[in-house]
């Protein structure tokens, strides 16, 4: 009887808290390095001050967010304000209970794991469209509409590069994707090769779903002041930071998976050592697309909302419907040999 | 310790249960945001009540399309109406036979199905997925793409038609208005738009107002 509930709830649980806690610390490092990055690119230091190499400054941000006081703007609707950031923050969590991290080890090995994903990013837009109506405040408003129309435009050509994924692949389940992926010629096996105008496709379109620059209209602090969280402080606006940053190493993690084969290594499997799978090289992979946000921020100015509308439904989604053709072609006429594992 | 289908039981039961709360606060509740936002409860407990009777694929497929897409532009649209309470309540009273006619001729319906299916005591069959063993989508896949196919190309056929009149439905040529070209942006040329013309340099002349080198003319001693 204990046994059941040690490998029915408590387990499970502690697997939860390996992989939240974790991910709340890089999280936090990932701010850190974000600003570091920023500050090199503009040619100044970054945060240097807190501790060694200024490396507690995400720290000292979150004891001084947690310290302020929540303040609820005038007829705001009380309970929907408080409800918005815990809507954007849970689908953010949720979402990585399906991702693996190496060959046996993933929360939960579902075998609609993609679809699962699909639905958990769809979900997080209420927390942005609600935050935007519930703080009463016009600019918060505008914010969350722009948020609303981008996310749906760019979830469909999201939605048709993971389709050319799993026609590849022929599963929906996330280890098996990466599997697929194995083969002997190493990088030259991954599914950033044939499907290439679709990973680059996905990865923007991961970009403008998180609402990170250049497509960060829902925010627009020059434009809207802060867009949807312009009325939050405090410990609920951290709630939306965790979430924003939360989903960017979601899309990190799932760019390399699905497209750069995860824990498999870019050599081919004869080289001694390199030639290893292992969870660090899925750590490297998905480290160099988080750097890529952060190297978008730094470069592009920001979109105009008619610019992403028409970036998103007459370049993106077209592209990704002709590739879906393509990589049934591939499939079925067997034009490419990737993956012998799979 | 916990029996798996008393477990499975129970919590139909609770998820049946938020549905139908979810689904009567739709109708009651007075915020219009707020009844939107139990519908999109009303289709996640629904959603959880097909995961428990492993439809997996319509499942996931309701919380995206419907959850994620469809309630997303609904909220879109009831947050920018400035909807009038007291002037959607005048006409309850009026219309208040009507409406129970209706609900009464839906209940009498729906109270006909049971009757029947109860009396032909139909029973679910195996589940062709577990049966062919395979997973939920995979099954539906297949049963979708090779047994059903052409239901399926002239239901998605018939879903393009109804885009496309949808577009056209809402499509008007405005005179006047300035689309931006990327195209064309792209393939300018910086000859065809900046002329770099060659001139000597010029130097201010002494003396002359607006000058700024000229010597401001100081009072001799």
């Amino acid at each position: 009887m204990g046994d059941q509930i040690l490998h029915q709830l408590i387990i499970p649980i502690l697997l939860v808290v390996a992989v939240v806690l974790p991910l709340t610390l890089t999280v936090a490092l990932y701010v850190y390095w974000e600003r570091k990055v920023l500050g090199w690119m503009h040619v100044r230091m970054g945060p240097n001050q807190i501790g060694p190499l200024g490396l507690l400054q995400a720290f000292a941000d979150v004891v001084k967010l947690i310290c302020k006081e929540v303040i609820l703007p005038t007829n705001a609707n009380k309970f929907l304000y408080y409800t918005a950031p815990l809507l954007a923050l849970i689908p953010a969590l949720a979402a990585w209970a399906v991702i693996p991290f190496g060959a046996r080890f993933a929360l939960s090995n579902a075998n609609a794991g993609l679809l699962y994903l699909l639905a958990m990013t769809s979900l997080g837009v209420y927390g942005i469209i609600l935050a935007g109506w519930a703080s009463n405040s016009r600019y918060a408003l505008l914010g969350a509409m722009r948020s609303a129309a981008q996310v749906i435009s760019y979830e469909l050509a999201m939605g048709l590069c993971l389709v050319c994924v799993l026609v590849l692949a022929g599963s929906l389940n996330l280890t098996d994707i990466v599997n697929a992926q194995a083969g002997h010629k190493g990088i030259l096996d991954w599914f950033m090769w044939p499907l290439l105008p679709v990973f680059v496709v996905y990865f923007v379109s991961g970009v403008a779903e998180t609402n990170r620059a250049p497509f960060d209209v829902a925010e627009g602090e020059s434009e809207i002041v802060a867009g949807f969280h312009v009325e939050y402080s405090g410990s609920t606006f951290a709630l939306f930071f965790l979430a924003e940053y939360a989903n960017m190493i979601l899309v990190s993690f799932l760019a390399s998976l699905l497209f750069m084969g995860g824990w498999l290594s870019p050599f081919p499997e004869s080289v001694p050592v390199l030639g290893h799978t292992s969870f660090i090289w899925l750590l490297a992979k998905a480290f160099f697309f988080a750097f890529l946000f952060l190297w978008f921020r730094a470069t592009f100015p920001r979109y105009r909302y008619d610019q992403i509308m028409r970036l998103g439904w007459k370049v993106f989604i077209p592209i990704a419907i002709v590739w879906v053709f393509v990589a049934g072609c591939m499939k079925y006429y067997g034009w490419v040999h990737i993956g012998t594992g799979g | 310790m916990i029996d798996p289908q008393m477990f499975q039981l129970v919590c139909f039961y609770a998820f049946a249960a938020v549905t139908v709360i979810a689904a009567l606060s739709v109708i009651t509740l007075r915020n219009s945001v707020h009844a939107v936002l139990a519908l999109v409860l009303t289709f996640f407990s629904t959603a959880c009540i097909w995961m428990l009777a492993e439809a997996e694929f319509l499942a996931i497929a309701l919380i995206v399309v419907y959850v994620g897409a469809v309630m997303v532009l609904f909220l879109f649209v009831v947050m920018m109406l400035d909807i009038d309470q007291e002037k959607l309540r005048e006409g309850f009273v009026k219309f208040l036979p009507v409406g129970l006619v209706v609900a009464v001729v839906m209940l009498v319906e729906m109270l006909g199905l049971i009757g029947v299916r109860v009396m032909h005591a139909q029973t679910m069959g195996v589940n062709p997925a577990t049966a062919a063993g395979m997973s939920n989508t995979a099954w539906l896949g297949m049963a979708l793409y090779t047994q059903y196919l052409l239901p399926f190309e002239v239901a998605a056929l018939i879903l393009t038609v109804g885009v496309i009149a949808a577009v056209a439905l809402t499509l008007r040529q405005r005179t006047g208005v300035r689309h931006q070209q990327a195209s064309e942006q792209v393939a300018v040329n910086a000859r065809d738009r900046v002329r770099i013309v060659k001139m000597a340099a010029e130097r201010p002349i002494v003396g002359e107002p607006g000058s700024q080198s000229a010597p401001a003319e100081e009072p001799k001693p």
